[in-house]
């Protein structure tokens, strides 16, 4: 039982990583139905920008999540307008494949600026661990999970209770209509990625914290693995996306706690099929009808 | 007209790519006109494993010019197999095309095999400071040795076997836990050996489980493994994830003896793990800086002085590696292929990372020192054969 | 009968015994050296790749992110022959034939529950088909895991060739006949083709596995031709390479596919130079062609000798 609750723990710290990359995901592709596969690259960035903060401005980890935040903004929202906009009526196919382009640009660049090996991010508070009976939590994973939390939270309120989440909301649900309506589709679009890219930002800088290990590849699994996440829970839906990364999260953390790590992946990936064959519009999606 | 402007923002944009292309470094060859000596530098410069191959560039360029400095006339050819073997094989071809007298390289063992072949076939020597893989200096057809193939690390199964036997007759352990990349070979290659010589020395394999090189958490088999009942980790894999490994096992209060292969060693396992966490942990190398020789230590100042870092065991493999064909072929006096393969084949080299001479499967015999960490720092290395069959 | 000897199958018999003599007189007379060798290895290889993915892709319209998995099948079946069974040029073919076979049957598995899928989602999910394959392969013991297999050369450039020739024969007579049109009409309008009468997932399922089959002919090439095979060389990232090449040159069409195979392999080589920028420039040239030419090069034309023909006769008959 012990053992159990360790690993539900290592799970949930992991899946916070997940869950903060699969928001990113699932708001882009729920706005302009695009597999943003540099996504993972835009958490690669945040992490680097919070290393380069770190160490070279010398600052702590609060300013380091929020340049990186910022950062990472700016970042999504310059590709959006130089590689993704041109696309906005192209095939699914072309604006993938751009989005792939994108993706090994950002890798290659970060390799040759910061070098291809690895980076140690320095620790930026003092890890303690915390016995609550025999199970271990340092403090580090609680930091990891308060702040995806609080930004989940401050997410859903954007989205639900605000002007500008509403202007997403409906450009998501009929982007044209949205137009005709009055509302500037393409600055909500580009907010949306500006969002999306500063939780991927924070989910960097906190998994620099949490591993202090850093390279130019670091994004190329944990963005497939917070896509299946965005799927699971179903694309485009913000609460699914959470719940997805906490799930595959989780379950990586199960299989290699009581089966083997070898088959890790494999499991993820089966999951991502047998959700696609029973309910493709994931967990929490409503199954459409396809209109002739 | 809108075709037009198509076009003309495509043409910019090529030329744009073109020029970034023109600024970058272009790290190839600088053969031409001059009529030196060309050996052929075959590393992984990009991709999964651009880290080991960059820090052996180094090593052999360092080398190169400490000949040319010392009166030589050598031209490193150098080339990017990105980390893969499709490439490598083209780059085998190109590197005999250009008339190389040797190679040095490629770092990884996959990389390695795809190109032996055809550079034996060419008549060109090869030496390579980290290809450690079980059988890799033979031809996979005919099960014989490579003629112009050698390599100054030793094989996983001889390192593997060390730590083994290091483990139960100096450290008293008998219970083992094996904990190893399962994306290399040389992480397969070190278990196999590492089981096989424990279990014949009388210990047991508590438990063995895989990791993949890029992983970053390692909680959840750490967790499985903390409840189990044994004395001894066994981390064969590289510095990356050994790192990481050390660091979330001992936050976890794991604080058995935890042992490793020379992939431990780098400057970047002590960042990665931090220094406090570096106490009771082993492994098996050729490089050491404990006691460092009056050669070693004036080859980390020059390193340090060229490149503004500390050379690890790679770039000091890289650096011997060229050295010791530099020295074959002037030793030969001649780049005629035959008459350098003999001087590499009978040599007996005194370099960096210890001397030695080759073996009929043109592997070096040399010792494998076992270094303790204090605190992250090398306190103490000691010379361990292993009885293998 | 008659049929078969009409003016364009006869330029195209002479353009593809042309191109294999060309080559061989420029190999022997050592204007293609070894480099160059093994870069038209890397170009057939791919286009075998490039045209199998397109009949998925391209002609009939499904999304596949998995076509490393079947590659690896292909090429693990062939080493695997090439280790135990027997080596050269039989080894070879045997390998191929249990690969395509096995692959025939694993895209079976693979596409019955998934074909139901549209766009996006069967990307990904066979994509998960493909890294399950692969981590499948890593972990079996005949397979050697991750350190993969050491194999003798056994494949020459001539075997490259004519396979190449052999399955572009199937796909594009695939594409023309009636099970053809029916796999485009899916890719047009799959309910307006259910609407006729098609069988749109037996069809589907038809194009997936022939393409899956072709694409293992192609692994069983490459491991008797490059040494080394890893299960690390199949991952979803091969996948995307191949679906580059076939997008590059346009979706549906297959002179397309050799068209960019041939010239992404060139400016990889002219690239080797400037190895540390070349990924940034293959990333910067990937969104440029997509913003700029969005359906690649050909689109869904294909080059046709028939064309080229008509336009010649116009010209002659208004010159008369």
């Amino acid at each position: 039982m012990t053992q159990f609750l360790q690993q539900m723990i290592n799970g949930l710290s992991l899946g916070s990583i997940y869950a903060l990359v699969a928001l990113g995901y699932t708001m882009v592709y729920g706005i302009i139905k695009l597999i943003n596969f540099a996504h993972g690259d835009i958490y690669m960035l945040g992490a680097y920008i919070g290393f380069i903060v770190t160490t070279k401005l010398g600052l702590g980890f609060v300013p380091a999540l929020l340049i990186s935040m910022v950062g990472c903004a700016i970042i999504g929202m310059t590709i959006e307008r130089i590689a993704y906009k041109p696309l906005r009526h192209a095939t699914r196919i072309t604006a993938l494949i751009t989005a792939i382009g994108v993706s090994y640009f950002l890798e290659a660049g970060t390799q040759r600026v910061m070098g291809a090996g690895v980076q140690t991010f320095p620790n930026v508070f003092v890890n303690e661990t915390i016995m609550l009976g025999n199970v271990r939590i340092s403090t580090q994973q609680i930091v990891i999970f308060v702040v995806t939390i609080t930004l989940m939270v401050a997410l859903q309120f954007l989205v639900n209770k605000t002007k500008i989440g509403r202007a997403m909301r409906a450009v998501s649900v009929d982007g044209d209509a949205a137009r005709l309506m009055g509302v500037n589709v393409n600055a909500v679009i580009s907010f949306t990625f500006a969002i999306g890219s500063a939780l991927a930002g924070a989910a960097g800088v906190l998994v620099g914290v949490y591993y202090n290990s850093i390279n130019p590849l670091m994004g190329m699994l944990p963005g497939i693995k917070a896509f299946i996440a965005a799927v699971f829970g179903g694309i485009g839906i913000i609460p699914g996306a959470m719940l997805g990364g906490f799930f595959i999260g989780i379950v990586e953390t199960m299989v290699a706690g009581y089966g083997s790590s070898l088959w890790k992946d494999a499991v993820v990936y089966i999951i991502l099929i047998l959700i696609l064959i029973i309910k493709p519009a994931g967990l929490l999606g409503k199954n459409t009808k396809e209109k002739v | 007209m809108k075709t037009m402007k198509k076009v003309f923002m495509t043409a910019m944009a090529v030329m744009m790519a073109a020029s970034m292309a023109a600024c970058g470094d272009s790290a190839s060859d600088s053969s031409g006109s001059s009529s030196g000596v060309k050996i052929g530098l075959h590393y992984e410069l990009t991709g999964a494993v651009a880290d080991y191959g960059t820090a052996e560039l180094k090593g052999s360029q360092l080398a190169i010019k400490h000949a040319n400095e010392a009166g030589g006339n050598y031209i490193e050819v150098v080339y990017d197999n990105k980390s893969d073997t499709t490439e490598s094989v083209t780059l085998a071809a190109q590197l005999a095309s250009d008339g190389v007298v040797g190679v040095v390289g490629p770092a990884t063992s996959g990389a390695s095999a795809a190109s032996y072949q055809i550079l034996n076939d060419a008549k060109i020597t090869v030496v390579s400071p980290s290809a450690t893989a079980i059988n890799q200096t033979l031809n996979p057809t005919s099960g014989e040795v490579y003629d112009y193939v050698f390599r100054i690390c030793f094989e996983d199964s001889y390192q593997g076997a060390a730590m083994a036997q290091y483990a139960i007759d100096t450290l008293g352990k008998a219970k083992a836990i094996v904990y190893a990349d399962n994306a290399s070979d040389y992480a397969k290659g070190l278990a196999d050996a590492f089981n096989a010589q424990f279990k014949k020395l009388g210990g047991t394999i508590v438990a063995t489980d895989y990791y993949s090189a890029g992983d970053t958490d390692f909680n959840s088999v750490l967790t499985k493994f903390k409840d189990m009942d044994f004395d001894v980790l066994y981390i064969p894999g590289y510095y990356n994830e050994a790192g990481l490994i050390i660091k979330q096992a001992r936050e976890m209060g794991i604080d058995c003896e935890i042992i490793g292969p020379d992939g431990f060693d780098s400057e970047s396992l002590i960042d990665l793990a931090g220094a406090s966490n570096l106490n009771k942990v082993y492994y098996t190398t050729a490089y050491t800086t404990v006691g460092a020789s009056p050669a070693l230590q004036a080859f980390i100042d020059a390193y340090k002085a060229e490149y503004n870092e500390e050379p690890g065991m790679f770039a000091a493999l890289a650096y011997d590696s060229t050295n010791l064909l530099i020295q074959a072929i002037e030793k030969a006096g001649s780049t005629d292929p035959e008459a350098v393969r003999n001087a590499v084949e009978s040599i007996n080299f005194d370099g960096v990372t210890g001397s030695f001479s080759f073996d009929d499967t043109h592997t070096p015999i040399k010792s494998v020192l076992v270094v303790t960490l204090v605190d992250g720092v090398q306190g103490d290395a000691v010379a361990v054969s292993p009885d293998v069959d | 009968m008659k049929n078969w000897f009409k003016r364009t199958n006869l330029l195209w018999l002479a353009l593809i015994v042309s191109t294999y003599v060309i080559l061989n007189v420029l190999i022997s007379t050592g204007i293609i050296n070894n480099v160059y060798q093994t870069v038209l290895l890397t170009i057939g290889i791919n286009i075998i790749l490039a045209i199998s993915l397109n009949l998925i892709i391209g002609i009939t319209g499904q999304f596949s992110l998995g076509h490393a998995g079947f590659m690896i099948i292909g090429a693990y079946s062939c080493g695997v022959v090439l280790k135990l069974v027997a080596g050269g040029t039989i080894g070879v073919l045997l390998g191929m034939l249990i690969g395509m076979a096995i692959s025939a049957a694993v895209a079976l598995v693979v596409a019955i529950p998934t074909l139901r899928l549209r766009g996006d989602y069967l990307a990904i999910a066979t994509l998960g088909f493909g890294e399950i394959i692969r981590i499948v392969v890593l972990n079996m013991e005949v397979t050697n895991g991750a350190a993969g297999l050491i194999l003798p050369k056994a494949v020459s450039w001539h075997m490259v060739y004519w396979a190449m020739v052999i399955c572009t024969l199937v796909i594009v007579n695939f594409g023309i006949s009636a099970h053809g049109r029916a796999c485009i009409s899916v890719r047009e309008d799959e309910i307006a083709a259910e609407a006729m009468g098609i069988n749109t997932t037996q069809y589907k399922i038809l194009a997936f596995v022939i393409g899956a089959m072709i694409a293992s002919v192609a692994g069983a090439l490459y491991a008797g031709a490059f040494y080394v095979i890893k299960p690390e060389m199949f991952t979803y990232s091969k996948s995307i390479d191949i679906l580059v090449l076939v997008v590059f040159g346009g979706m549906g069409s297959i002179t397309g596919s050799f068209i960019s195979t041939v010239l992404v392999s060139l400016l990889n080589t002219a690239l080797q130079q400037f190895s540390s920028v070349r990924m940034i420039v293959y990333g910067l040239a990937l969104v440029v062609i997509m913003v700029f030419r969005p359906s690649g090069l050909l689109g869904r034309k294909e080059f046709s000798f028939d064309a080229l023909l008509k336009k010649f006769d116009k010209k002659k008959g208004a010159a008369s």
